[in-house]
């Protein structure tokens, strides 16, 4: 059975041509970029061809202002923890409460140690109250970490926005863009932007290796201590192939963000209005029109998230729920949780992310296949209009 | 992604008796929709021989939800309430080839919904049998009484607060009721050893108890004092006295006096339940 893949803000596929240029540099290609040799050196200069390519896709001012690191969470805490330790007497904090767990666990030991936190609050939407965000910020705030945009609901926040309202105050701003880069087009040198995550495997790079865009002059203090590499901003001998995969897969993302912006946008709003007109009680989750082009969530009325995507998996569709029962916990997504969608909406909520492979044919089938799906679930289900409850 | 049994993806993508009997003879609902598991369980019961003719269900769940609502239907035909009643989650469970320890609160959901329906054929209202007077609320997100509690606890020999959740939700929501959990917990298993021990030393020889001595310094106090680079000899048990001898650092130690007394004596206590009381010997 052939693997349908809408669950690309899990993870993504290595995209053919990054692993082409990945598999010199794990074989035969193994220099250490450090070394004096030039058996090292033809690695290093790979490894800044792609602090430039990685640079070029962010719209960075130079190079110098990327950061590699071992992967998208790595990177948020590089940044949190580099803010506060650079301004340490500033004891404040902001985020949002529908942050990646990478940031918002990072925030909560923070909170622990004695930092004061504020979680600014989404509407039904996800989307922010600036205002809000305008009378939690002072002095004492080192750093605001708001996401770029949502993994679960694709929602986009106005970043820009936001950046200008933290900058007027002087506190360091970071955004985790894990879920924007190379879905939407990003232009660093026109942004008041001071620090940036980006996840390798969530465009087509392996999974291992992420960056974090530290805008010149900031002040930054590394998480990781130890050798010179990057700068001395982040020790570790480099991951080379993963960070030559990382530099091809952001020129590649460069030269597909118009598709994503046309043809994989086309294809989610049919996915998302077929499923909505063939379907009754079902609802999106999130602003529909500040969101990201590859990305749907969809409440299902009287039925559970993992029952949906258990049968959907037997049929080779691979997508992923909000429900309470796929993470184990016994509550729906916290980012669900945040917007007040109704409960019967979360526990049966589906998150659909395609990506640029993604065809029409597979959309059509995923239609086709999920109706009788859900029909069946609303058999069983004590809820709802074919229920005599 | 969850690990679950042939048996369990068999009952979920081909559930057994789906759907609601006309006229039921017995009804027993559990959960509801914002807990995100509810299940509808009918029964259709012979009055003279009080036995379950037929049984159906409805399930808003997850994957194993669904199953062990199945699994519960198929185990219950045929059955006398009597029989029937006798049912525990773990018997849903094994009948599964298990669950994994996360979802085993499906298979208590069956086990409620069987005893709901069976309290509902027998005129024990829900609103009258949902709050004696001695049973009361823990977690308020999920609505789990001390009672469901405790006996998840005993049936299924549970040892932590987390597999408390993982079999009753309870403290998995705002997690504000885990103490309380505990406490339960604490005082299932204090009950739990005091009956085993009661049962021991019912039986015990002489010889039995002294051997009991032996393993309880040997298991439980050695280990200490060899950790800190002491450690104990035992010299002779007389009636409730045992005499110790202490070796090593601990000799010298200046608690010497406070070790004997109270930790030897209270270990001793606790696992063979009578006044024992350690006393060391001068060299």
């Amino acid at each position: 059975m052939k693997t349908i893949y809408l669950d690309n803000n899990a993870t993504t596929r290595i995209a053919p041509e990054v692993l082409d240029q990945m598999r010199p540099y794990l074989y035969e290609l193994y220099g250490n970029p450090s070394s004096m040799h030039s058996f090292g050196g033809q690695v290093a200069k790979k490894i800044a061809q792609a602090r430039e390519q990685v640079a070029d896709l962010l719209g960075a001012s130079s190079p110098s202002e990327i950061i590699f690191t071992s992967c998208g969470t790595e990177s948020d805490n590089a940044a949190i923890f580099g803010a506060v330790r650079s301004y340490p007497e500033k004891r404040h904090i902001i985020t949002s409460r529908v942050e990646h767990p990478a940031v918002l666990n990072t925030c909560r030991y923070l909170q622990k140690e004695g930092y004061r936190v504020t979680f600014l609050s989404v509407d039904h939407s996800g989307q922010l109250d600036l205002e809000e965000l305008r009378a939690a910020l002072t002095p004492d705030t080192a750093i605001v970490s708001i996401m770029y945009a949502n993994n679960e609901t694709g929602v986009i926040f106005p970043i820009e926005e936001i950046a200008a309202i933290v900058k007027e105050k002087g506190a360091i701003f970071h955004t985790d863009a894990v879920q924007a880069v190379g879905k939407i087009p990003l232009n660093l040198k026109e942004s008041q932007i001071d620090m940036l995550s980006l996840s390798g495997h969530k465009l087509h790079a392996p999974k291992g290796v992420g960056a974090l865009y530290l805008r010149q002059g900031t002040k930054f203090t590394p998480f990781l201590l130890g050798g010179h590499q990057e700068g001395g901003r982040r020790a570790g001998t480099e991951n080379v192939a993963s960070i030559i995969g990382l530099g091809a897969a952001c020129e590649l993302a460069a030269r597909h963000i118009p598709e994503e912006q046309t043809r994989v946008r086309a294809l989610r709003d049919k996915l998302e209005h077929s499923i909505l007109a063939k379907v009754p009680n079902t609802r999106v989750n999130g602003d529909p029109i500040h969101r990201l082009p590859n990305t749907t969530n969809i409440g299902f009325e009287f039925v559970e998230g993992e029952a949906i995507l258990l049968m959907l998996s037997d049929r080779g569709i691979a997508a992923s729920s909000g429900s309470a029962c796929t993470s184990g916990s016994l509550e729906p997504s916290h980012v669900l949780r945040a917007m007040e969608v109704p409960f019967t909406h979360a526990h049966g909520s589906i998150r659909f992310s395609l990506s640029r492979y993604t065809t029409e044919e597979e959309i059509d089938t995923v239609i086709s296949e999920l109706l009788p799906i859900i029909d069946r679930l609303r058999a069983i289900s004590p809820f709802g209009p074919k229920s005599k409850h | 992604m969850w690990d679950y049994s042939a048996k369990v993806m068999d009952h979920f993508r081909h559930p057994r008796n789906v759907g609601e009997i006309d006229n039921p003879d017995a009804v027993g609902e559990i959960g509801n929709i914002v807990c995100g598991d509810a299940l509808k369980l009918t029964l259709k019961i012979d009055r003279s021989t009080e036995k379950i003719l037929d049984a159906k269900f409805q399930t808003f769940g997850c994957g194993s939800a669904i199953a062990s609502s199945s699994a519960l239907t198929e185990m219950i035909k045929g059955k006398t309430l009597d029989e029937a009643s006798k049912i525990t989650n773990k018997d849903i469970a094994d009948y599964l080839d298990g669950l994994p320890e996360e979802k085993m609160h499906c298979s208590v959901m069956g086990m409620e919904a069987l005893e709901a329906a069976i309290n509902n054929y027998r005129g024990i209202t829900t609103s009258s049998r949902q709050m004696p007077e001695e049973e009361k609320i823990i977690c308020r997100c999920f609505g789990v009484t001390d009672r469901k509690i405790a006996q998840v606890i005993e049936m299924n020999n549970l040892t932590a607060v987390d597999q408390v959740t993982n079999y009753t939700k309870a403290g998995g929501g705002c997690g504000q009721c885990r103490p309380q959990i505990e406490a339960i917990l604490a005082e299932v298993l204090k009950k739990e050893r005091e009956k085993k021990q009661s049962l021991l030393r019912k039986k015990m020889t002489n010889l039995e108890r002294i051997r009991l001595i032996q393993e309880t310094l040997e298991k439980e106090i050695r280990p200490y004092l060899q950790a800190d680079g002491g450690d104990l000899e035992l010299v002779d048990i007389d009636g409730h006295t045992v005499y110790i001898r202490l070796i090593g650092t601990c000799q010298s130690c200046p608690s010497m006096d406070f070790t004997i007394e109270t930790f030897i004596s209270q270990k001793l206590r606790q696992v063979l339940h009578e006044d024992i009381e350690a006393k060391k010997v001068e060299e």
